[in-house]
């Protein structure tokens, strides 16, 4: 039989997972952390004042304009999207696979799905211009008719896309939580904390029944969560591909956005696990090496896949003998952007061929730095699809190029801050590996019979 | 006795899964119906020692999702076909393939809330302020509660038998 190794290292006892999982949540934060949450704070306020400025001031501030109306908004929206992908294949699919590697870093990759769901639902409810009739997005009996939402546009589809998204991913990710909450609220030693963590376990006992029902919730769950998220980044690119514009109006979009996205998310994963194990060096037990060797692999695998894509679309603009659409993509490849598009090139195609050596694979500043390319990458290709296919349609007179501005990169680094603002938050104050999950990957106090038993 | 909607009775503290596993088969074989076992993570096994059924969950997920669906159907085609109906782009006005992003969404919308709604029903959460046992069952003890309702209930022949199986510990409970 193959032999694995251990999930947990360390010998720990139950006991020991308690305590080093809790520890973050019950002691004073380190001087690392207070470093890069007031960092990450000091963007976010900057953020907000950026966002403040556009919308009092008007989307005239941003590079977007005739011919290329759809800009930094759009590209960082999808790109945040994406993000999240990640978090809910980990958390759910490979959760119905009976992957059990998973169970470390389904919390944070979870948490970052609810966080970068966040972030990327800013964009376009500012993109619309007027924020403060975003209401109108959502179909409501209302006094102008009532006229009703347009439920043939692929725009409105991601308005319940990613709505759905948002509420059944915090759902998912508040409920995984609540015997965790119970365990924090039961080794509280101030009553201030007994008091929070109480009210946030909703008063969880963790009898054989409520186990029961609470295993079952996590299938049903991780169950819609699966089709969930392979429709949500399908329908951001029905956003694109519905369209007639030469370079958008493909039927490779969908599985093309969704392999982008879970690419880029793990990417995103493993940037983060490498700074939490810095920050938090007793999780190094836990999310360890062959861990982010696992995902490095599925980096890997989903680049390749991405890669094939950027090749078929070459292929089928020339097989489909469509002038319009063989030069969208000469002009993407060597056009004035054709930076961005060997930017994209390299960062998401190159750079993860790295990974086909176990020494490289195995390597946390390796892949800290892949994982930083692909993220660029995978902001570039949007960059690519939106801004290339935009910027040159079918009539020259119509062409033009985008006008970036410094509101234009404020908003992008800014969203960064929001980001790491919400997620240094979590690491400090919710239970950042679910303990319920890995006590029973450990094999501790497990008689052979009941661990090989019926059942496996 | 105690708060309201809480009862006494007799517990047995455990220090790993399996003897708990077997002490709650037992605890079952001896006649005890009404008894709870706690653990601070889900044990494989458990169910069946303790003879609980397939938690309902799933059935109201299938319906909710079937409302849900359904629930998007009567949406779209009352505010497009039939309350406002607009001509876009020469489409029919049901034009049903349209619609397949939204009742999707809806369907996992609906059936996602509706399923956790139940799981709050059915654990009887939320409570506020709960009484536990020990402070350690969700770190690294396991407990085995006999309540003093169950049938055959007998205070010391609770605590021999959980003393037999393997407790390390016996707790006369006032409320649970």
């Amino acid at each position: 039989m193959l032999k694995r190794n251990q999930l947990v290292l360390g010998n720990k006892t139950l006991k020991d997972v308690t305590d080093d999982i809790c520890a973050p949540i019950e002691r004073v934060p380190s001087k690392e952390w207070m470093g890069l949450f007031l960092s990450a704070k000091t963007l976010f306020i900057f953020y907000i004042i950026t966002i403040a400025m556009v919308v009092s001031t008007g989307m005239g501030l941003l590079g977007v304009n005739h011919p290329i109306a759809w800009g930094t908004m759009i590209i960082t929206f999808v790109f945040w999207v994406g993000i999240g992908h990640a978090g809910t294949l980990i958390s759910a699919i490979l959760f119905l696979f009976r992957q059990k590697w998973r169970t470390s870093v389904a919390r944070t990759a979870e948490a970052m799905t609810v966080f970068a769901v966040a972030t990327a639902g800013i964009f376009p409810l500012i993109h619309t211009g007027r924020p403060w009739l975003d209401f109108w997005l959502f179909p409501y009996p209302n006094q102008r008719g009532p006229l009703w939402v347009n439920f043939r546009s692929p725009l409105l589809w991601d308005v319940f896309a990613v709505s759905t998204y948002a509420t059944v991913s915090s759902v998912f990710w508040i409920v995984g939580m609540i015997p965790d909450l119970a365990t924090v609220r039961d080794r509280a030693i101030n009553k201030v904390r007994k008091t929070i963590y109480g009210a946030l376990s909703m008063g969880w006992r963790g009898t054989a029944k409520q186990w029961s029902h609470f295993e079952m919730i996590y299938l049903v769950l991780a169950g819609l969560s699966t089709p969930l998220v392979l429709s949500v980044h399908t329908i951001v690119s029905f956003d694109f591909a519905v369209s007639g514009l030469p370079g958008w109006h493909t039927t490779i979009f969908p599985p093309y956005f969704v392999a982008g996205a879970i690419f880029s998310g793990f990417a995103m994963v493993i940037t983060l696990m490498s700074l939490v194990r810095i920050g938090f060096p007793q999780f190094k037990d836990y999310i360890t090496i062959d861990h982010m060797e696992v995902m490095n692999k599925i980096i890997m695998m989903t680049g390749l896949m991405v890669g094939y894509a950027y090749g078929s679309e070459f292929l089928i603009a020339w097989y489909s003998g469509n002038d319009y659409e063989r030069y969208v993509f000469m002009n993407r490849a060597l056009g004035p952007y054709a930076w961005s598009y060997w930017i994209m090139i390299f960062c998401n195609v190159v750079a993860p061929q790295v990974f086909w050596f176990k020494k490289l694979r195995r390597s946390i500043p390796v892949m800290f730095v892949v994982s930083i390319f692909v993220n660029i990458g995978m902001w570039f290709e949007r960059f690519v699809i939106t801004v290339t296919s935009l910027h040159r349609d079918f009539l020259p007179s119509n062409w033009g190029q985008y006008a970036w501005s410094i509101y234009d990169t404020c908003i992008l680094v800014g969203s960064f801050g929001m980001f790491f603002t919400i997620f240094l938050l979590y690491l400090r104050v919710l239970p950042a590996i679910s303990i319920a999950e890995v006590k029973p990957v450990m094999n501790v106090g497990r008689d052979d019979e009941h661990a090989h038993g019926k059942g496996h | 006795m105690g708060k309201k909607g809480t009862i006494g009775g007799i517990a047995g503290i455990f220090l790993d899964e399996s003897t708990t596993i077997k002490a709650a088969t037992r605890v079952r074989e001896s006649g005890f119906t009404r008894f709870e076992a706690i653990t601070p993570y889900p044990v494989h096994g458990m169910e069946e020692a303790c003879g609980i059924k397939r938690s309902p969950i799933p059935y109201i997920t299938f319906g909710a999702g079937a409302v849900g669906l359904l629930a998007g159907l009567a949406l779209t085609y009352y505010t497009s076909a039939v309350d406002w109906a607009i001509n876009v782009g020469g489409k029919p006005m049901f034009s049903l393939p349209a619609f397949v992003p939204i009742l999707f969404e809806l369907t996992i919308l609906f059936a996602a809330l509706s399923s956790v709604g139940a799981f709050f029903y059915l654990c009887g959460l939320p409570k506020v302020n709960p009484p536990i046992i020990d402070k350690d069952l969700t770190c690294h003890k396991f407990a085995i509660f006999i309540p003093e309702n169950d049938v055959g209930y007998n205070s010391e022949r609770a605590e021999k038998l959980l003393k037999e199986l393997g407790a390390v510990e016996i707790k006369k409970v006032a409320e649970f």
